[in-house]
């Protein structure tokens, strides 16, 4: 498992790929976070990250794209597969490759912004609720990370990966909107546990919700097995 | 060493591998010979779990590769039909990251130093393997399938697309790991198993077509070799001698050569007939300007090995 991870890790700073999501991420970030906070004279963080969330539409599918669908389309998946390695050892190696450098940048991004802020405008964000949404946007982002592990372990096509887990992310996000518009209770009901953005309410509202971070690791566990099970299905047909 | 049994993979209706059976043992060095889409590759792919067989079980050292596929799997080096090379890596980063895929133990600069001076690529060993010729590509691969010392290694087609030089350098690094390893390759060239391998399968669209010692292979293949011969001269006049020479089956005309003679195809019914076809036109005046072996195709050999089962069931 271990030098799979390293080896991803390098493969993102081999690419531009990893220094195009590093540069991208902390320029958005700071952006948004003067635009929401210094620009507006508050220290409230919650509009700041419930933004970031809609970024990830973007940013996400950058880090995942290739994971798993550039090793297919080069074959170079054969070693992985027929090496003494667990099918699940391989997809969780791939994860915390992916889930590393996006939370190494996100804890980067929010130490640069929690700084700045409290220097230059001396209003300090309140440091709990700043801490607590950091946590929660950690592992939201690694739902979504798993989201894209899934698709990129379904086509060979790095372009179809990217797409589809902005799709999904994308949909996760706007579900909200969608339930308003439909009538049937139980539609309703099903629906309503795919809105990732109801979850990160809370955070915003500055509560610690540690359902939402159960059911952030429930969806990382369900698309890595999934994927797993993709790799699993194509073996055998 | 290796037992497959009644494997089977069928892709929808269509069957890539159809009940195929064999086992090999320790040391053997075994060629998979069979046309392209014959099902050599699928054969493999599922002996090195990388498929999983419709039906069937495939066994290294005695361990179901779908039992226990982590144990199986450290008993094997794969060379698949494209090496599976990371190619913005260098041959040392690549060959250091495969040592810590598998778990390997033997010292870490020793064991591949050595790897590296078996297949030759020590002059290559900094350089980013995309940058490198097919030729060292495939070495980096067979490099790849030797780390941890396997007892079986598996080589999908190893010299496809190699010059001829090359071919016949990894033919011998092939030969030369069979010393020490149980070895199965796959090609569709018939001389390469019969330059390298012990023992030869047949395969042909998903079915064992044969299964013979490399030497009886030979002679079943090697007893209706065909001449091609360069006669000058009138075209019945040379029909009716080689006709008569003792050991020649049947002989027809094929085409007319360049510098005025005629080729004609000879069969032979008993192997070196080259003496007595060269008194026997040399008697009638009717110069012999060329003379050679007719190498025998894949579909020859399979025409030659299906007659030969026909036979042995009347």
């Amino acid at each position: 498992m271990l030098p799979i991870y390293k080896r991803e890790m390098r493969a993102y700073f081999i690419s531009p790929i990893g220094y195009t999501f590093i540069a991208v991420f902390l320029a958005v970030s700071g952006g948004l976070f003067s635009l929401t906070t210094a620009w507006m004279e508050t220290a409230d963080v919650a509009t700041y990250f419930t933004l970031m969330i809609f970024m990830f539409t973007v940013l996400i599918p950058l880090l995942t794209m290739k994971l798993f669908s550039e090793e297919r389309k080069t074959k170079t998946e054969q070693i992985l597969l027929t090496s003494p390695v667990s099918l699940f050892g391989i997809v969780i190696a791939k994860f915390l490759a992916a889930f590393t450098l996006y939370a190494a940048t996100m804890t980067l991004s929010c130490l640069i912004n929690y700084s700045v802020l409290t220097s230059v405008s001396g209003k300090s964000p309140v440091f709990s609720q700043f801490f607590g949404n950091f946590v929660g946007i950690l592992f939201l982002g690694a739902a979504f990370i798993a989201v894209g592990v899934f698709m990129s372990a379904i086509t060979e096509n790095q372009v179809v990966s990217a797409v589809a887990t902005f799709g999904v992310i994308l949909l996760m996000m706007v579900v909200n909107f969608v339930i308003s518009l439909i009538g049937n209770a139980f539609i309703r009901s099903i629906l309503k546990w795919f809105s990732v953005v109801d979850r990160y309410t809370f955070f915003t509202r500055g509560i610690f919700s540690l359902p939402a971070i159960i059911y952030f690791v429930s969806l990382v566990i369900i698309f890595l097995f999934l994927t797993a099970r993709v790799y699993e299905m194509r073996r055998w047909n | 060493m290796i037992e497959i049994k009644n494997v089977v993979k069928k892709y929808g209706s269509l069957y890539a591998v159809k009940d195929i059976s064999f086992t090999i043992g320790t040391g053997e060095i075994v060629g998979f010979l069979g046309p392209n889409g014959a099902g050599k590759s699928t054969t493999m792919n599922i002996l090195t779990g990388y498929l999983s067989a419709t039906s069937g079980s495939a066994m290294i050292d005695g361990i179901d590769i779908l039992e226990n596929p982590i144990a199986a799997k450290r008993r094997i080096g794969f060379l698949p039909e494209q090496p599976p090379l990371y190619l913005d890596m260098t041959v040392k980063e690549y060959l250091n990251f495969v040592y810590d895929l598998k778990h390997c133990t033997l010292n870490r600069k020793k064991h591949i130093a050595e790897i590296c001076e078996v297949v030759k690529i020590g002059n290559v060993y900094n350089r980013i393997i995309g940058h490198l010729s097919k030729g060292y590509r495939q070495r980096v691969g067979i490099a790849q399938a030797l780390i941890g010392n396997p007892p079986v290694l598996i080589f999908d087609e190893p010299t496809v697309g190699l010059d001829p030089q090359q071919i016949i350098e990894i033919r011998n690094l092939i030969g030369a790991l069979g010393q020490k390893h149980t070895v199965i390759l796959s090609t569709h060239i018939l001389s390469e198993v019969q330059a390298v391998c012990d023992r030869i399968i047949v395969i042909n669209k998903g079915e064992l077509v044969a299964d013979e010692k490399t030497s009886e292979l030979g002679n079943l293949v090697g007893g209706a070799k065909k001449l091609s011969a360069k006669i000058a001269g009138d075209v019945d006049e040379v029909l009716n001698i080689v006709g008569n020479v003792d050991g020649v089956r049947s002989v027809k005309f094929d085409s007319p050569a360049e510098d005025g003679s005629n080729t004609y195809i000879i069969e032979q019914r008993v192997p070196h007939v080259e003496k007595q076809l060269f008194y026997a036109l040399s008697r009638a005046n009717l110069p012999l300007t060329g003379l050679c072996e007719v190498q025998m195709s894949l579909e020859d050999v399979f025409i030659a090995l299906i007659e030969n089962k026909r036979k042995e069931n009347v």
